[in-house]
């Protein structure tokens, strides 16, 4: 991810910085070219479709996220607090919208085009909504709405698939259709989805090579970079296939050294925790952040971030033989749009499959979707397992709340408490 | 003897301060197969609730007068006060007498406590209900079809009864009533406000949550009554509308704060969800076809722009500018919970409309326990003054 990445030489990173480069340079190129732009979101986003009509996908949130890396996203948000948004709201819709008043310029340092369709795919977030209500306002382009039911019950049920297939057929690909000019071809969003399977297993294969002792991987701070061709861009294609085929030989290769996790600072050559993590990471302090854990020789084993863009580590592939069914079903399952219940089982199996000393809960201020109920989240997921749960608080984008100290504190009171619940009964310290 | 104002908005606050619910469980125990069902705001199709015999029970939060001693335990400091008083009202047992609760799509927050109150009161039944953001009566109006067959499927199970069409035209019709004559009571006071005060008849509307629809509508009535025929002096106070107040409920202060420094509210959003549908579901001729079938046109023909429901085709904030023309009104308080995402969100696009129609507005920011007034007393109370003076000028 250009040059927020940290300081790994593996080829795999080497391959996603020249993928998302000639990405970036495409769209900036879209102008001449006359390529078409689509903005969506991580959750729940139709990128095989998308790409069907040969349209570049554009994603908000992950502008946002490299602004926060990338030290600029503090100055975007006062930017839309000064228009009149309230300190109170998602901070990636106020570092998108101050991006946006400040010429739109990527983390290359390349324009991004406006978009020709505002692609609203409302899973798992009410705020979606609302950004591109707003966007809508700014913009003079095509808006297409797809409302994916929330998993209120707990399940994924046919009228939720149908409901999905029907706007996409009547309304999404339609207005696909108007703003490229071209038709919908079934067969070659099959294919793309074939691809995009494909590409799941391997990154499947990666995530769950932390259940091994070490762990070969973060999959929390690692787990962001290595989400990031198939939460974005490049599902359905070669370059995704490409990228995640590397991944795996040189997480394979790690696994018959017996090393750990590649970090900023080198390898965590001595695991002493093992970690599930929830919530999204804060960004303006990203290696700060990573630092504390390594440091402390604790590795993320496991992390509900990383499914926000799709549960694929419980089965679910792209299937190429129903292509809007399976868009549909994928749609319907990322984290988010799972129900409290589904969130607090699906972070006890974590803890079990993956071995953990305990689990994490960082809690963003941005984001109601995460962050209601957690504590809840915390209580539920102690009991069932067991292990201690810590709590910590930070923002997406918003450096104004990220207090390091605090952080550092409490982190490190955790680990003790962890710590101290190893030693065996009876024990004294 | 007829009731004076005085005494029927003095029941209407003892109802509405009702936290305790003590009047919704004296209807419930006077027969053992009485059923309640609890709905947080916004909006949910209560006719079913209504049409199954059931008592809906409007479930807003804990307003000022609940302390909060575990519900702060449930949710972080940066998410509004609302979610943290229903629990405490749950925990506390204080909503022991319902039977089931319907949390619907308004937000994130409410969205995620309907798994919170599936974890904490697995007894329960819970329900999350989705209301459509795609309004093609083939896709979206069947997605509603099902929402609400679903509901009443289980609302049967709930209490072992069948609820038959007879029944939903029946409650159809009480509900359509009960718009009508809040619409009405709306309408007294946008022309003669000082005859019916927001601060009496918010607590009339209030009052609704936690009565039968029937004695709701009695209420109305012999408050709207009594109100256009009762003898206060005019007052000429500046006419404003209210807008970000649907979910979370200021406190009674804020609303009398506001009035006395000179605002008369003569449109609001408080407490939306029975009111979302504007016009009469029931045709004039009478009831026709499937009462669903009803219920859904309703929704997809008839509600009020809301934050919550996707803008479509439609102009954001026309709807309020249109409001404040109707109404006749000089300007727009924006009042909205902190930390309320759907409401603060929605605000700058809001605020664009009205500034393109040259609609003069402030904005302030409460929570259902904001007990100091003085800050909104003054600022309310400049915006009054500059409004009356440029409607002078
Ligand atoms: S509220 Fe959360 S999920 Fe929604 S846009 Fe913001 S960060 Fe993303
Ligand atoms: S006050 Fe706003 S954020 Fe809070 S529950 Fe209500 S709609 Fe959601």
């Amino acid at each position: 991810m250009t040059e927020t990445v940290p300081a790994q030489r593996d080829a795999s990173m080497a391959l996603q910085k020249k993928i998302l480069g000639e990405h970036y340079h495409a769209l900036a190129q879209a102008p001449e070219t006359g390529a078409k732009t689509a903005y969506t979101f991580v959750p729940g986003n139709l990128t095989e479709l998308i790409r069907s009509f040969d349209m570049l996908p554009v994603l908000p949130e992950i502008n946002a996220l490299q602004s926060g890396m990338r030290k600029q996203s503090g100055d975007f948000v006062r930017e839309a607090e000064k228009l009149g948004h309230s300190e109170d709201v998602c901070t990636y819709v106020k570092c998108d919208i101050g991006m946006l008043k400040g010429g739109n310029i990527g983390p290359t340092g390349e324009h991004i085009p406006d978009p020709d369709l505002l692609l609203l795919s409302y899973t798992g977030c009410f705020t979606f909504m609302k950004w591109f209500e707003l966007l809508k306002q700014e913009y003079d382009c095509e808006i297409a709405m797809l409302h994916v039911p929330y998993q209120g019950g707990g399940e994924i049920t046919q009228e939720m698939v149908d409901y999905i297939v029907r706007q996409l057929e009547e309304s999404v690909i339609p207005k696909l259709e108007k703003v490229t000019g071209k038709s919908f071809d079934e067969d070659a969003v099959s294919e793309r989805l074939a691809l995009s399977a494909q590409a799941e297993e391997d990154f499947v294969y990666v995530l769950e090579s932390a259940k091994h002792r070490p762990s070969p991987i973060d999959g929390y701070f690692g787990g962001v970079f290595y989400i990031g061709p198939i939460f974005s861009a490049f599902r359905g294609t070669q370059a995704g296939i490409d990228y995640y085929q590397a991944l795996r030989s040189e997480v394979d290769a790690r696994i018959a050294a017996g090393k750990g996790p590649v970090t900023p600072a080198g390898e965590v050559t001595d695991e002493r925790y093992r970690l599930v993590v929830e919530g999204p990471p804060n960004w303006t302090h990203f290696r700060e952040f990573w630092k504390m854990f390594y440091e402390e020789n604790a590795v993320c084993v496991a992390s509900t971030y990383t499914k926000v863009g799709g549960l694929y580590d419980r089965g679910f592939r792209h299937d190429p033989s129903k292509p809007l069914e399976s868009l549909a079903r994928y749609c319907l399952g990322c984290y988010t749009n799972l129900n409290l219940p589904q969130r607090v089982d699906l972070i006890s199996d974590y803890v079990r499959e993956y071995s953990a000393d305990g689990f994490l809960i960082n809690s963003v201020k941005s984001c109601n979707s995460f962050s209601a109920g957690q504590l809840v989240i915390l209580r539920e997921v102690e009991e069932r397992t067991g292990v201690p749960g810590g709590f910590i608080e930070s923002d997406l984008v918003d450096p104004r709340y990220f207090s390091a100290a605090n952080i550092k504190n409490r982190l490190e009171s955790y680990l003790q408490m962890i710590e101290q619940r190893r030693q065996p009964v009876g024990a004294t310290g | 003897m007829a009731s004076t104002v005085e005494e029927l908005v003095a029941r209407a606050e003892a109802l509405a301060l009702d936290v305790d619910l003590t009047g919704v469980a004296a209807w419930k125990e006077a027969d053992p197969a009485r059923r309640v069902v609890g709905y947080l705001p916004v909006f949910v199709p209560i006719e079913i609730i209504t049409a199954a015999g059931m008592h809906p029970v409007g479930i807003i939060g804990g307003t000022d007068q609940v302390e909060i001693i575990r519900g702060d335990a449930y949710f972080q400091s940066y998410i509004c006060h609302i979610p943290r008083s229903v629990v405490e009202l749950g925990l506390s047992g204080r909503l022991d007498v319902c039977d089931g609760f319907l949390f619907p799509s308004t937000c994130d927050v409410i969205r995620n406590m309907s798994g919170i109150w599936k974890l904490e009161f697995p007894d329960k039944y819970v329900k999350y209900v989705d209301v459509p953001q795609n309004f093609d009566p083939e896709i979206g109006g069947n997605w509603w079809r099902h929402e609400i067959t679903s509901l009443r499927a289980d609302l049967e199970k709930l209490g072992e009864i069948e609820i038959t069409d007879e029944s939903m035209w029946t409650a159809i019709a009480l509900h359509d009533e009960n718009r009508r004559l809040l619409r009405n009571l709306y309408d007294l006071r946008s022309e003669r406000p000082w005859l019916a005060p927001t601060s009496e008849v918010y607590l009339m509307q209030r009052a609704g949550l936690v009565l039968p629809v029937q004695e709701h509508n009695e209420l109305l009535r012999e408050y709207t009554e009594a109100a256009t025929n009762s003898d206060r002096p005019l007052m000429d106070n500046s006419r404003i509308v209210l807008a970000g107040a649907f979910c979370e409920q200021p406190p009674l202060g804020l609303l009398r704060t506001l009035e006395r420094a000179g605002c008369w509210i003569v449109d609001d959003d408080l407490l939306l969800g029975p009111r979302m549908i504007t016009e009469p579901i029931i045709d004039p001729e009478g009831p026709v076809g499937d009462p669903v079938d009803a219920l859904v046109k309703a929704f997809l023909d008839k509600a009020a722009a809301a934050s919550f429901i996707y803008i479509d085709e439609k102009v954001k904030g026309a709807e309020l500018a249109d409001m404040v023309d109707k109404r006749q009104a000089e300007g727009v308080i924006f009042a909205a919970p902190s930390f309320c995402d759907p409401a603060l969100l929605d605000r700058p696009m809001l605020a664009r409309a009205l500034d393109e129609r040259g609609i003069s507005h402030i904005s302030m920011k409460y929570s259902e326990n904001t007990g100091q007034f003085q800050t909104i007393r003054e600022q309310a109370g400049t915006f009054a003054d500059a409004l009356k003076l440029w409607s002078d000028a």
